[in-house]
């Protein structure tokens, strides 16, 4: 205490190394910084233990057959053609309503709307959907689709995850708009040009990029949706291409064949558990790098 | 900006007035109200909903009332269904989730924002977001196949020691399975990881460098910096960024469905079997032939799409609360 | 030759010969990745005297500020080669104790910093880094702290209330109570006046003149006027050199070199 004065101040810094209360921050600090660098092992552990387990286990059927062969019946040795064929068609189908819808919605919160009160509320909205339980809007399509059809459709499921697509679109496409600067607009608005050109001509076309990540990014999420397709799309066990009834998918046939007992069918489940993983991350990473590309 | 003059019609001489100025109001008028169109689909979207939830729940509602939702019989022999039990598991797989998961997503935003060298940056912050991108069903299976039989190893031992503590004990017991509430919280945890971090990252990067300097130009660590400074300065994003989470640990699904164990049961012992709104939802919805079963399991789909209403309009509330200040600050 | 500056009593007072060095800064030379930002400084910066860095835009000064207490070092791809000799150590020493520096060199920048916490928070914040004070002790450091930065009046009756709840002028007062409320010995400011507003840029200044028997304070300004006043030292840098360093009165008076005179005149540019 000799260093204080009368006043209870400090004469000269105590910020000194061997300062024992700084000691003791020291440690804190390099113990946190320690469990960080832990919890970022922990995250990456995971990823990497996940993709090692598909890895491992999908590789054993991932062959010709699986893309050539029907679902088997249980016991039997068989692909996943079907599946993956009615994968394709409802996915497509849902990303054909969604980008337009998307987009068109997107360009209103962006450059039309802006600020008005029905602008701030399908914001808002469009957030909520963002996350909103998928099985529960399996269960608004079911109600609205397939109780008064009163059959299961691939259909169906198109509009279920046209549903979880919209919102991403939605999102993408305004947040890229909003990055385009007003100068380019005033430069088109100045040469006499309506809006819907100055939008279509000049705004959507410099964000091009951003808006094509929104649409994969999309296309990503609802490819390995399942909880929507349970009440939609059903299941088939043949080859089917009428998106007018139940019809097989990717999802639903991994979730059956998973919970299942039998040997093939979880052997099967897990080559389709690989597939639908590979075909998620590589258009995650497709998406960043076009907006990468396109953004420099 | 090349495009203006590609695209944009030839001046003519002579053709500038009111007809053409007219016309390009129409244009314009019908683009308003095409683009309006789209918008008020996303709202019609969730007004439908909410509708149809309310539509297919209403022979519950109606009948058996307020009661459904603190009662735990769920008997489709009976014909007896309350929906205390999944709400039950839905909170607490959600409660579990979050108590892992927000510790670690600080951690990974504090690492990716104050340690990270600065070339892992990029290739860490996508791989933690590729986490997200995973299918749900992944994790599922996963959790079923490889991490329920390590966790059922271990089980045992866990009971015989934490499971005598005081107060806290009970929650460490039940059949060694490996399946049940635990593992699904365990597992959600690992899925909301990868929304906390990216949003706390996000919102961690909104800081003034001069604020953080001025911090460390006091000789404050790392540690006190990001606790005492950034954490405070951004407490709504973060707190946003926990709901976002929160709300997205409240309806998964598929994950929870594999490895919660499938069984109607309001129990403290977290090694103990339950079901979540979601997952009841995805084994029961399909064979429920009986209408007041089908009500019943709607019934549980509105409370779910309720709960994740609210939770996730505090989100972004919070959040745009946050991106609000950044924009009044500079 | 005619010059629109009026010196300030720093200033004028006649130079200390015996002061003694503080930071003794040899041969430095700084990089932003491949840039150089500052070629081969040297200067003696004496104690609790207040020394001004002065110069165009781009010229090094603040770069010259942040080594003195290695805020560089919290960005990748900035480095500084040479001597900074504080207290017998190295600064640029790879081995130096950063945050113990930073407690002994404070800073104060050219906006206002207040955390996200209250009035009385930012400054017990600092304080609790290296002491820890009874409930009163704090009490006392807090409001002789606010008293030194001539903010006491103004916030002891909302001490609880948060530090973004005053003026921009308060707030940067309040971070340079902040800044002396655990005793550095070094003070640096950079351009803290720079974002308010005339009245409260004063007010700074007389504080800066009330601080200069305590501290060894070292201002970077992009004003000529503000480091006559304040100053008793004068830095002039152009292009990352150090183009003069002489007392306050000769440098606004006798300039030396040709190109410090040209900037001093208005010539410049």
């Amino acid at each position: 205490m000799s260093d204080l004065t009368e006043k209870g101040l400090p004469t000269r810094s105590l910020a000194t190394p061997d300062n024992p209360i700084y000691r003791r921050r020291v440690w804190m600090n390099r113990f946190n910084l320690a469990m960080s660098l832990a919890t970022m092992a922990f995250g990456m552990f995971f990823l990497l233990w996940i993709l090692w387990t598909l890895a491992s286990k999908g590789l054993a059927s991932f062959g010709p057959a699986l893309f050539t062969q029907m679902t088997p019946p249980p016991g039997s040795d068989g692909g996943l053609a079907n599946a993956i064929m009615g994968s394709l068609m409802i996915v497509s189908a849902a990303i054909f309503i969604a980008t337009p819808i998307g987009i068109l919605a997107g360009i209103y919160l962006a450059e039309v709307g802006r600020e008005s009160m029905i602008a701030k509320l399908t914001r808002f909205v469009n957030d909520i959907l963002l996350s909103a339980p998928s099985i529960v809007i399996g269960l608004f399509v079911y109600a609205l689709i397939v109780a008064r059809v009163k059959e299961y459709s691939g259909w169906a499921g198109a509009v279920a995850l046209a549903i979880i697509a919209v919102p991403v679109v939605v999102r993408t496409t305004e947040t890229m708009l909003l990055l385009v600067p007003n100068s380019m607009r005033e430069a088109a608005v100045a040469l006499g040009a309506p809006q819907w050109r100055v939008v279509t001509m000049v705004t959507l076309r410099a964000v091009k990029g951003g808006v094509i990540t929104g649409v994969l990014l999309a296309l990503a999420r609802v490819s390995g949706e399942t909880a929507p397709l349970l009440f939609t799309a059903l299941n088939n066990q043949f080859w089917s291409t009428d998106m007018g009834g139940p019809m097989a998918n990717l999802p639903v046939v991994i979730f059956q064949f998973a919970m299942s007992p039998y040997e093939e069918w979880q052997r099967l489940a897990w080559a389709g558990a690989l597939l639908i993983t590979l075909v998620v991350l590589a258009l995650n990473i497709l998406a960043r790098t076009v907006f990468r590309q396109k953004n420099n | 900006m090349t495009g203006i003059t590609e695209t944009l019609p030839a001046p003519t001489a002579g053709t500038k007035p009111r007809g053409l100025a007219s016309k390009f109001a129409l244009q314009d008028a019908v683009f308003h109200r095409s683009t309006q169109f789209f918008a008020v689909l996303v709202l019609a979207t969730l007004a439908g909903i909410i509708a149809s939830l309310f539509v297919g729940s209403w022979l519950t509602l109606t009948q058996t009332g307020p009661k459904f939702f603190v009662t735990d019989v769920w008997d489709p022999v009976r014909s007896l269904f309350g929906g205390l039990a999944p709400l039950w598991g839905t909170l607490i797989t959600a409660t579990i989730a979050l108590l892992i998961g927000v510790p670690v997503s600080f951690g990974i935003a504090i690492f990716l924002t104050e340690m990270c060298p600065p070339v892992l940056k990029r290739p860490l912050g996508t791989a933690v977001e590729l986490l997200a991108a995973i299918p749900s069903i992944i994790y599922g299976m996963w959790g079923l196949f490889i991490l329920a039989p390590i966790l059922a190893e271990y089980q045992p031992a866990i009971s015989s020691s934490l499971g005598n503590l005081p107060l806290i004990g009970t929650l460490f017991q039940g059949p060694p399975m490996g399946i049940g509430v635990f593992t699904a919280g365990l597992i959600l945890s690992v899925m909301v990881i990868p929304f906390i971090a990216s949003v706390m990252r996000d919102v961690f990067e909104t800081t003034p460098p001069i604020l953080k300097e001025s911090a460390y130009g006091l000789g404050a660590t790392t540690w006190e910096v990001m606790w005492n400074v950034v954490l405070p300065y951004t407490k709504a994003g973060v707190v946003g960024g926990i709901m976002l989470g929160l709300g997205r640990a409240l309806g998964e699904t598929m994950a929870v469905t594999f490895v919660i164990g499938n069984a109607y049961n309001i129990s403290l012992k977290l090694f103990d079997p339950g079901n979540s709104i979601a997952s009841s939802l995805a084994n029961e919805f399909n064979e429920a032939a009986d209408p007041n079963h089908m009500s019943a399991l709607i019934t549980l789909g509105l409370l779910l799409f309720f709960l994740s209403f609210v939770v996730l309009s505090l989100s972004r509330w919070m959040l745009s609360s946050l991106s609000k200040k950044e924009g009044r600050r500079t | 030759m005619s010059f629109q500056v009026s010196l300030g009593d720093a200033a004028k007072e006649a130079p200390k010969t015996n002061a003694v060095t503080k930071i003794a800064i040899k041969n430095l030379n700084f990089f932003y990745g491949t840039f150089q930002g500052l070629r081969s400084i040297s200067m003696e910066i004496p104690e609790r005297q207040v020394t001004a860095y002065i110069g165009p835009s781009g010229c090094g000064k603040s770069t010259l500020l942040r080594t003195l207490n290695r805020m560089y070092s919290l960005y990748p791809g900035q480095r500084a080669e040479g001597e900074i000799i504080f207290n017998g150590s190295n600064v640029l020493d790879p081995k130096q104790d950063l945050n113990a520096l930073r407690g002994q060199i404070g800073m104060v920048f050219q906006k206002p910093t207040p955390f996200p916490m209250s009035i009385y928070d930012n400054i017990a914040f600092g304080v609790k880094l290296y002491e820890k004070l009874s409930k009163s002790d704090m009490d006392d450091r807090v409001e002789w702290a606010l008293k030194k930065a001539a903010l006491w009046g103004e916030a002891k009756d909302k001490l609880s209330q948060s530090g973004l709840s005053l003026s921009g002028g308060q707030q940067q007062r309040l971070c340079i109570a902040r800044g002396i409320a655990v005793k550095p010995e070094v003070l640096l400011l950079d351009e803290p006046t720079s974002a308010l507003d005339p009245i409260s840029t004063a007010r700074i200044e007389e504080l800066i003149s009330e601080l200069r028997d305590d501290y060894t304070i070292v201002i970077v300004t992009h004003n000529m006027q503000q480091a006559a006043r304040v100053s008793q030292h004068t830095a002039y840098m152009y292009l990352g050199e150090l183009i003069e360093f002489t007392p306050t009165a000769e440098i606004f008076v006798k300039p030396k070199d040709k190109r410090t005179e040209d900037y001093i005149t208005g010539r410049f540019g």
